[in-house]
């Protein structure tokens, strides 16, 4: 039986698209969980409906027979178990049913829609459509949403419309109608046709220089405009708007890091770059063999074993994913995805690692500021995003974390992450004169464009177009084919060097590569997805998916066709050359030549002033808790700490098949682990440990203890699971406020400085890091910046995976140590924070001892002594035994009065602060009864403490240091806390 | 005996490839990876193969529905030399996103020697939770047309899929399956009774029916991954059984083990026309 493809007794509408209109349905009886999850989005919007079914719609060419379409939907878009497809003839809408409501919701024109490419792909294939050779044809698609009646009047439309956009749609990307059939279909409107553009730069005044930036976009500084118009004078010639927006796109603090390169005033003392000075400085005194290429790629990276090396990177993607969160964390993804395509000369990635940061998610929504999403519904997207990005390219996602605090309401953070592996031939590139400029991948739209350019009034009454078509969104799929291509052309090595096309596209990839050499590319030669774009926008456009490649030209044939065999367009756009300079060419004109010397040296160097004053909050202390357990179950269903499962559930973590030590572990796969493990090689019993730490609430009170304490954090993850401490990198991302104002650089640098002083102390170098210093956000005259946020991600080897260790308990009778000195510090602590009280002093590692612990510990594992090791941070002891007990499903009893303490001052409650204090450098660490002397031995002279004993109770009993129970729980009661933490 | 010869196919959005010919070359046969477009240019090459293999992924990024495009392909350039291919003895395999083609294709419910399918029965639903779901699930062989499965064989691996849930569109098209014996492998639980309930049975599957067989046994497919539980360390528990020391291997390479042995030398078979 086929499905139903009946035509609903049209009607001829002048608004309706001139398309077929395929509108597939579920068949009756067939449940459909999309139709629940959108009721349930509708409710929380404000509507409750009684009735809702979902439509899928798609729009394919008219000039199909009917024939054609009915076959489009029988055989490609309608199942013939599951569906019933309508059919709707061009020019017509189907006809309104009594007591139904309709929403639909479509992509605006110009936003990239990759099921609409592969439908049309499909409609070839399936010879229902010419197009052999030639692009496929133009189709789209939309979601529709059928409301019953409600047994009362219909829901007023407004109230509709309003739900509808806030519940199931972005509005950004979308349009949504109701009861409107008028669907849009074709591509968007060109652009007003092209005439060079010459920018009157020399003659203007400081008004005018500011002004062309603004209204540009440019976001130049005025003394870059004054740089720049002393070049151009110097040159005798007005700059092209080409040339302008390479300009803006080369210096801007996205690709140059203008404020960690700069020269800073820090309270008088002057710095002349920052990153050079703290984060690189500390690789460059360690001097690590093992490192084998550092800050100056895409990504960082470092030796493995048996011929390979393994390389990452951590990008941070937080504006987008702000505007629209599924598909800005989506394109976060691809983005550091092809940083690892784009190393050397391309590496395989081997695991994602993803770290959000948003609002409190039990906000009320009317307390939502105005221009932002509720922080529950930005988790979500971004979730989904990584999922659908991360899953499709079959990168396994093993690490991440979620950290939630209110100055992150407005700024949510989205850090993506990418191990790569690769041959170590592969770590080096060049460029040659002669070579060719080489674009590969999906094709160039206005995507990324932002706004208008500069000379254009008329493109003002477009913005709206433009905007819509501004967002990113990313196709998996296509990145996908191009990783399958790319490997296969490296190992043939068909290629000199590879870049990927990031935050200014082509300018970016192009003029990087070239900038030894010189570079000239004919614009009209590079695809693109629509007609009408203008050489500027096809110049600096952040479609996704495009990488740029240095071929010599003896091998452009077979490259070519290696990437024709995985379906992939490979398009040579211009030569590398010997001319210093980078030539810009549309159907013949020259639309920009630029000096590659000023437009990677001429930026000038402002000063910029920092100071830093410690905020003035009375010692909090450590008050005593009258209920232990009552809290301890609130901390274990706070967001940072609660189970993550329901997002862990949801990326394919086991991909590939290289998983050691999985997200979560233990008897019931429950358990947090510290770090995942995976075996890159299946050829090498080494495995590679990858974790992070972060922590703003420290951040707030001391941003260089921060700094450590989130160092060690990251540490103590791969340390705890069996990675050496000796061959662990770093990588550091920060994300601050805006940097112009001295309180947010001053805390940069005392950042900046802590990272120096950690990773010299510890061993482990910097291998890559990123910046994003402009996360504020305007509430009327008040402007809110995010809490200092440092995400520092740590990349172990595990000398031999057999010695791995989860966090899990694993046997009664087994004796619980706790390394490291338990000391009053819970400024910033999830305690001090439960009991509402602000201020004190944040833990902070000591630097002496702390890296001789870990190395003991390492040893320990490698003995094999260890039968489950986990480290103690947000919640302190506590968190950690509960979650050990409950993940091994079993039980155990601490005595507090064991706990290595120094003497506590006046105001912390003794076994408050040796429950709940998250001192650095510490690890709750269960070893067999037999090989305790054997595992004393290794921590000789370092704080090592027996603290208590595993049973087989299922519960957590915890002995105050006057004697006495202060805690006595079930695992039971534990593990469904840990479970409760986020409502969806 | 003679080596098997395996043809994995992989196309746009293959992403469980090296994995599955890593588990095909631990079972002894010998692999070569192709594109599809390579076999529909040339068809005759799954003459060379004993087994072809659709691995996992997200072919065409399961656009419009999971396996949708690649299933088109499929009937459209590749139907009569796959129904060749198996009515001469040869195997085939389709795992999870390969699975779900295979479904698409129609090759389940064909009648063996005939190359006219009849309407399809059968389908992969959303999963009931409505989200994709990475977790590790206990597959029981069932007694069925795949004799070379052994009747309560468990196989622990993940499963990770959005569209997995078996459904039929009548009971009758159930009985048929059972009458038929297609019915390979169920979700169980750890201690091998059938799964009743969400998450032993993952995705909602109708009678928890993880993997079918077409009526001659060599066509198998199933949504779980047994080529991710290869390694003693790939199974979640392995920390805590490897204080004995005595994993050697993953459960799932005993799966992969037999198939490649029951397709040993269908090629051969084919040669001599």
């Amino acid at each position: 039986m086929s499905p139903a493809t009946t035509t609903t007794a049209p009607r001829p509408a002048r608004s309706a698209p001139n398309a077929w209109r395929i509108e597939v349905v579920r068949r009756a009886g067939v449940d459909d969980p999309a139709a629940s999850a959108a009721r349930r989005a509708l409710a929380d919007a404000g509507v409750s409906v009684a009735a809702l079914s979902t439509v899928r719609g798609y729009l394919l060419p008219p000039e199909l027979t009917r024939a054609d379409a009915e076959a489009a939907a029988r055989e490609v878009l309608a199942d013939p178990v599951l569906d019933d497809a309508h059919i709707v003839e061009p020019g017509h809408a189907p006809a309104p049913r009594p007591g139904v409501q309709r929403v639909l919701v479509a992509r605006k024109a110009g936003v990239m829609d990759p099921v609409a490419l592969t439908v049309g792909r499909a409609l070839v294939r399936a010879g229902l459509a010419a197009g052999a050779g030639g692009p496929a044809p133009f189709t789209a698609t939309f979601r529709g949403y059928e409301i019953g009646a409600q047994g009362g009047a219909p829901i007023a439309r407004e109230t509709l419309l309003a739900a509808a956009k806030r519940g199931l749609a972005n509005e950004i990307i979308e349009d949504v109608l109701v009861d409107d059939e008028s669907l849009h279909f074709g591509p968007p409107p060109p652009s007003p046709r092209h005439q060079l553009v010459r920018v009157p730069l020399r003659e203007a005044d400081d008004a005018r220089l500011e002004a062309i930036s603004r209204d540009g976009h440019l976001s130049l500084s005025p003394a870059e405009m004054r740089a720049i118009q002393a070049h151009y004078r110097s040159i005798a010639r007005e700059p092209t708007a080409c040339e302008l927006e390479t300009i803006a796109q080369t210096w801007s603090e996205h690709c140059k890091h203008k404020t960690f390169t700069g020269i800073v005033d820090f309270e008088g003392e002057v710095i002349d770059n920052l990153l050079k000075r703290t984060i690189k400085a500390a690789t460059l005194e360690l001097d690590r063999p093992w490192c084998v290429s550092v800050f100056h790629d895409n990504a960082g990276i470092v030796e493995f074993d048996d011929g390979f090396d393994l390389a990452i990177k951590v990008e941070t993607h937080n504006h987008p994913s702000a505007l629209d969160p599924y598909g800005g964390a989506g394109t976060g993804v691809g983005g550091v995805v092809r940083d690892i395509l784009g190393v050397g000369l391309g590496a395989r990635p081997i695991a994602n690692t993803d770290a959000f940061f948003v609002g409190p998610l039990d906000l009320p929504e009317s307390q939502v500021p105005k221009g932002c999403m509720h922080p529950a519904r930005i988790l979500t997207g971004v979730v989904a995003g990584v999922r659908d990005y991360g899953n499709r390219m079959g990168i396994p996602t093993v690490s991440g974390g979620v950290w939630s605090h209110p100055g992150y309401l407005a700024n949510p953070l989205v850090f993506a992450g990418t191990v790569g592996l690769l041959p170590r031939w592969a770590a080096t590139k060049s460029v040659e004169p002669g070579d060719l400029v080489v674009v590969v991948g999906g094709r160039t739209g206005r995507d990324g464009i932002h706004g208008a350019t500069f000379s254009s009034a008329e493109l003002h009454e477009e913005s709206e177009i433009v905007s819509g078509a501004a967002v990113q969104i990313g196709d998996a799929i296509e990145e996908k084919r191009v990783l399958d291509a790319l490997l296969r052309a490296r190992d043939e090595r068909l290629y000199r060097a590879v870049t990927d096309c990031g935050a200014g596209g082509l300018s970016s990839a192009v003029g990087e590569m070239g900038a030894e050499c010189g570079a000239e590319v004919d614009l009209e030669l590079v695809p693109l997805k629509y007609p009408g774009l203008r050489p500027e926008e096809i110049w600096i456009s952040e479609a996704q998916e495009r990488m740029v490649l240095a071929v010599p030209p003896a091998s452009w044939e077979r490259l070519a066709a290696v990437f024709a065999a995985e379906d992939v367009e490979a398009t040579a756009i211009g030569r590398f050359t010997r001319t210093g300079r980078l030539v810009l060419r549309y159907h013949g004109e020259v639309v920009g030549d630029l000096d590659l010397g000023f437009l990677h040296e001429g930026t000038p160097r402002p000063v910029r002033k920092a100071s830093w004053s410690r905020p003035a909050f009375a010692e909090p202390g450590a008050p005593p808790a009258r209920d232990h357990e009552g809290l301890l179950l609130r901390l274990l269903a706070l967001p940072d700490i609660a189970s993550k499962e329901w997002i862990v559930r949801q990326y394919d973590h086991e991909v590939q098949g290289r998983s050691v030590l999985k997200p979560l572990v233990g008897a019931r796969m429950d358990g947090p682990g510290d770090a995942a493990v995976l075996q890159p090689l299946s050829t090498s019993r080494k495995g590679c440990a990858l974790a992070c730490g972060a922590s703003p609430r420290y951040g707030e009170l001391d941003p260089g203890a921060m700094a450590e304490a989130v160092i060690d954090e990251a540490l103590r993850n791969v340390v705890a699971v069996g990675g050496d401490p000796d061959r662990t990198a770093i990588l550091d991302n920060f994300s601050w406020g805006n940097c112009e104002k001295p309180d947010r650089l001053g805390a940069l640098v005392l950042a900046a400085r802590g990272c120096h002083r950690a990773a010299v102390a510890y061993g482990t170098p910097f291998v890559s890091g990123k910046d994003s210093l402009n996360n504020e956000y305007r509430i009327g005259e008040r402007s809110i910046a995010i809490p200092p946020t440092l995400l520092v991600t740590a990349l172990s080897i595990v000398p031999d995976v057999a010695r791995t260790v989860s966090m899990d308990l694993k046997r009664a009778g087994s004796r619980l140590y706790l390394l490291g000195s338990t000391r009053a510090e819970l400024g910033g602590s999830h305690y001090l924070a439960l009991l509402g009280a602000r201020g004190g002093t944040p833990p902070r590692p000591d630097l002496a001892t702390a890296p001789r612990l870990f190395r003991a510990l390492h040893r320990a594992i490698g003995a094999g002594v260890v039968l489950a090791a986990h480290d103690l941070s947000e919640g302190g002891l506590a968190t950690a035994a509960a979650e050990m007990a409950f993940a091994g499903d079993l039980g155990c009893r601490i005595q507090l009065g064991l706990v290595p303490c120094p003497d506590l001052p006046a105001g912390f409650d003794p076994d408050a602060t040796r429950l709940y204090s998250e001192s650095c450098s510490r690890f709750l660490v269960e070893v067999g009864g037999g090989r305790a002397r054997e595992f004393e031995a290794f921590f000789e002279g370092l704080p090592c403490a027996q603290v208590g004993t595993v049973d087989a109770t299922r519960r957590l009993c915890v002995e105050g240091v006057r004697g006495g129970l202060v805690l006595d729980v079930t695992i039971d009661r534990l593990r469904s806390a840990h479970q409760s933490g986020f409502s969806s | 005996m003679s080596t098997t010869r395996a043809l994995v196919l992989r196309t746009a959005g293959t992403n469980c490839d090296a994995e599955t010919v890593r588990a095909l070359e631990l079972s002894g046969a010998s692999v070569e990876l192709v594109h599809l477009r390579r076999v529909l240019a040339e068809p005759a090459r799954l003459e060379e193969a004993d087994l072809v293999v659709f691995p996992g992924g997200f072919s065409y990024g399961d656009d419009v529905a999971a396996g949708r495009i690649f299933g088109l392909e499929l009937r459209h350039g590749l139907l009569e030399p796959l129904c060749r291919h198996v009515d001469r003895g040869g195997h085939v395999l389709g795992i999870c996103n390969g699975f779900q083609v295979l479904v698409e294709s129609g090759l389940f419910e064909r009648e063996p020697g005939q190359h006219e399918l009849p309407p399809r029965g059968i389908a992969l639903h959303q999963n009931a939770s409505n989200r994709f779901e990475c977790r590790w699930v206990t597959l029981r062989a069932e007694r069925c047309a795949a004799s070379w499965l052994e009747p309560g064989l468990l196989i622990p691996c993940p499963a990770a899929h959005g569209e997995g849930r078996f459904v039929v569109r009548d009971e009758a098209v159930l009985r048929r399956l059972e009458a038929r014996g297609q019915i390979a492998l169920v979700y169980a639980r750890e201690d091998g009774t059938t799964a009743d309930a969400y998450p032993a049975n993952p995705n909602g599957s109708v009678r928890s029916i993880a993997g079918i067989c077409d009526p001659t046994g060599r066509v198998l497919g199933l949504m779980p991954h047994p080529e991710r539980n290869i390694d003693p360390w790939h199974h979640p528990h392995w920390t805590r059984s490897a204080l004995s020391g005595a994993r050697t291997e993953g459960e799932g390479l005993e799966f992969y083990r037999r198939l490649v042995r029951a397709a040993a030398g269908t090629r051969a078979a084919a040669a001599v026309p």
